[in-house]
């Protein structure tokens, strides 16, 4: 058909695949919700359920990272800039990554989280997720970023929606400050490796969110070009 | 003339040939673009193709066929032996159709508009001489395809950036469409009529001065606006449908819109296209008719039927296929994007309609498209392309002409019977 190769001036925009690997992301962290439940239950059987669907969220993402990546040659053409594409791609995967850290540490070392840090773990996995929600409702703009050819308007609105995420990511940040607290109080109950690690599972929970703001972060920087 | 129905025999099978090969794969591009962008269905882009392809041809492809006709030979090289045009041009028409159908079957870029100039070019020089060539004025139709993509690319960037800056961009986009749209929508009905009417009437009897072709095309601006604005009126907006993508009902305007400019696109397409197939009826039915090779001569209105009859019939029996493989191709260009594509293109083919060139319908829209895809409007486009269109170029050209100067020996050994020159 002589047609065809009008046709193929259309490249594949990355955007919708972007966002479908942010879905993936957000479904995999949320995961850590119930996860989390079955740790203070201590219902080791509802644990690896849902640390094995943490795993499986992220390999599906990793295919995911992959099928885009070749799936931008050099000789497309977008609005938005190829390398803000595989940044924001990488640092959407880093927080899934956060997300596999801090399950697989609390089931390998079989950890259990002591009761007075409960409320406060709860609410940070929480807000962690909040975080990430938020990072995709930021992310799924990116169709109407383009829709509107990066209009004043819609950059506006992004730029509200990466507030709000910046927000949530500094509840995470005194939440963690709350849960270092309660667990130095403690410290002298508890067996010493076991804190050491208690203190490495709230640090890498916090990643999560510190994570998600970096996606924001990126989109902020393209928006700006 | 010995074989004078014999000539005009072949001069209008050719023609209708050809045509018929401009229709069954060239207008697919002019029309997948509204196709794909889902502001018309199939048989609507059918229906408007049909009559517009027409209507563009019959009405505004007198320029562009004088050019093909009489513009790129020197009839003063052939006034011994008419004969030798007749053959030259019977060759060309066979050359560019063979070639197009080949070309396309296997999925090869080709241009209609390339092939019937490279063939006529390839007969004249080998069959006639070099001298016989108007190097110039080839030389200005080889600029108009560099050009005129360019120019079709500029508009589209400059239309969609208003489109930003009017509608896309604001605080109420709905509004704003409901507001600006049918200004575009005028755009696209008095352009159209202003360059066909300064240009194109007088075969059917319609010579009008200046001041009445404005006039006219502002009142056929008015028109198409009205339409445009009464088919918005009818639009459902439906809030539920921006939960997911907060421009869904925004589209739906411009889809209205789209309507109008595919109607544009395909006038311009048959405007344009329709003289790669009877430019050479044209030159061989004066020849015979006359006994000489007339520079004068008035295009006869049967001819530009010829052809657009031909370019529905192409549509009609294997056209509406390719427009339906494309417009899956492209569903990238939602209706904001396409109608600044076809809008701009369909200006740039009318405007090269009006001043005779002949120029790609097809490389034109890539400009356009690559226009408003320079303004980030659309998600991806492959750069892999523009290099495929320059190879087409390349290709195009001599294999027209290769294929003309066989088929103008053969043609010459079967009836000729002149003096040998």
């Amino acid at each position: 058909m002589s047609g065809s190769y009008f046709s193929a001036i259309f490249g594949k925009s990355p955007v919708t695949p972007l966002q479908e690997h942010m879905e993936k992301i957000l479904a995999c962290v949320t995961e850590l919700i119930p996860f989390t439940e079955a740790v203070l239950a201590r219902d080791v059987e509802a644990m690896q359920v849902h640390h094995q669907n943490i795993v499986t969220m992220e390999n599906e993402a990793d295919a995911l990272k992959k099928e885009l990546r070749t799936r931008l040659p050099s000789t497309l053409f977008m609005p938005i800039d190829r390398r803000d594409v595989l940044e924001v791609l990488t640092m959407q995967d880093m927080v899934a990554g956060s997300a596999r850290d801090v399950a697989g540490l609390i089931i390998g070392r079989e950890m259990q989280i002591p009761e007075p840090l409960a409320k406060a773990y709860k609410k940070l996995i929480k807000r962690s997720v909040a975080a990430c929600q938020q990072a995709l409702k930021a992310i799924k703009e990116l169709d109407e970023l383009i829709e509107t050819g990066f209009g004043k308007v819609e950059r506006k609105f992004v730029g509200r929606l990466l507030m709000k995420l910046d927000v949530i990511e500094q509840d995470t940040d005194e939440i963690q400050v709350v849960l270092r607290n309660e667990l130095f109080k403690l410290e002298d109950e508890l067996h010493p490796v076991n804190v050491m690690f208690l203190y490495k599972v709230i640090e890498n929970t916090g990643t999560i969110a510190d994570r998600a703001q970096r996606v924001g972060s990126r989109l902020q920087l393209m928006l700006a070009r | 003339m010995e074989f004078s129905l014999w000539y005009l025999g072949l001069a209008a099978a050719f023609g209708l040939f050809m045509a018929w090969g401009i229709g069954a794969n060239d207008v697919a591009n002019a029309m997948a673009t509204s196709v794909g962008s889902k502001a018309l269905t199939i048989k609507q882009a059918i229906l408007v193709a049909a009559v517009f392809e027409f209507a563009g041809a019959f009405l505004a492809g007198g320029q562009v066929t004088a050019t093909i006709r009489k513009g790129i030979i020197d009839a003063s090289s052939v006034e011994s032996n008419p004969e030798l045009l007749i053959f030259g041009m019977l060759a060309a028409l066979l050359a560019a159709a063979v070639w197009l159908l080949v070309a396309s079957r296997k999925g090869w870029p080709v241009s209609t508009t390339h092939s019937i100039v490279g063939a006529i070019v390839g007969f004249a020089v080998v069959g006639i001489g070099v001298d016989s060539v108007h190097w110039s004025k080839v030389g200005t139709i080889a600029a108009s395809w560099v050009v005129s993509p360019m120019l079709s690319g500029f508009l589209a960037f400059f239309i969609f950036m208003s489109v930003q800056k009017l509608i896309l961009g604001t605080k109420d986009p709905l509004a704003n469409a409901r507001k600006y749209v049918p200004i575009y929508i005028f755009a696209v009905g008095f352009i159209l009529a202003l360059v066909t009417m300064l240009k194109g009437l007088k075969h059917i009897g319609l010579d009008l001065s200046l001041p009445q072709s404005v006039m006219v095309a502002v009142a056929s601006g008015i028109t198409t606006m009205s339409i445009g604005v009464f088919a918005i009126k009818r639009i459902k907006i439906d809030p539920r449908q921006d939960v997911d993508f907060r421009f869904t009902n925004v589209e739906k305007i411009f889809g209205v819109l789209m309507v109008f400019t595919a109607c544009g696109m395909a006038f311009a397409h048959g405007s344009n296209d329709v003289a790669n197939a009877v430019g050479p009826v044209a030159a061989i039915v004066s020849i015979v008719k006359t006994g000489v090779v007339a520079q004068k001569s008035s295009l006869a209105t049967w001819i530009l039927l010829l052809g657009a009859v031909g370019i529905v019939l192409g549509l009609a029996t294997y056209g509406w296929r390719v427009i339906r493989t494309v417009g899956k191709n492209i569903t990238e260009l939602t209706p904001s994007r396409g109608f600044a594509a076809e809008l701009a293109a369909a200006s740039t083919v009318v405007i090269a309609s009006g001043t005779g060139l002949p120029i790609s319908t097809t490389h034109t829209l890539v400009g356009a498209v690559l226009g408003v895809g320079i303004a980030r409007g659309i998600g991806a486009l492959n750069l892999r392309v523009v290099p495929n269109i320059m190879l087409s170029w390349i290709v195009t050209l001599p294999a027209g002409g290769i294929l003309a100067i066989i088929f103008f020996f053969l043609l010459k050994g079967i009836f000729y019977n002149g003096p040998i020159i």
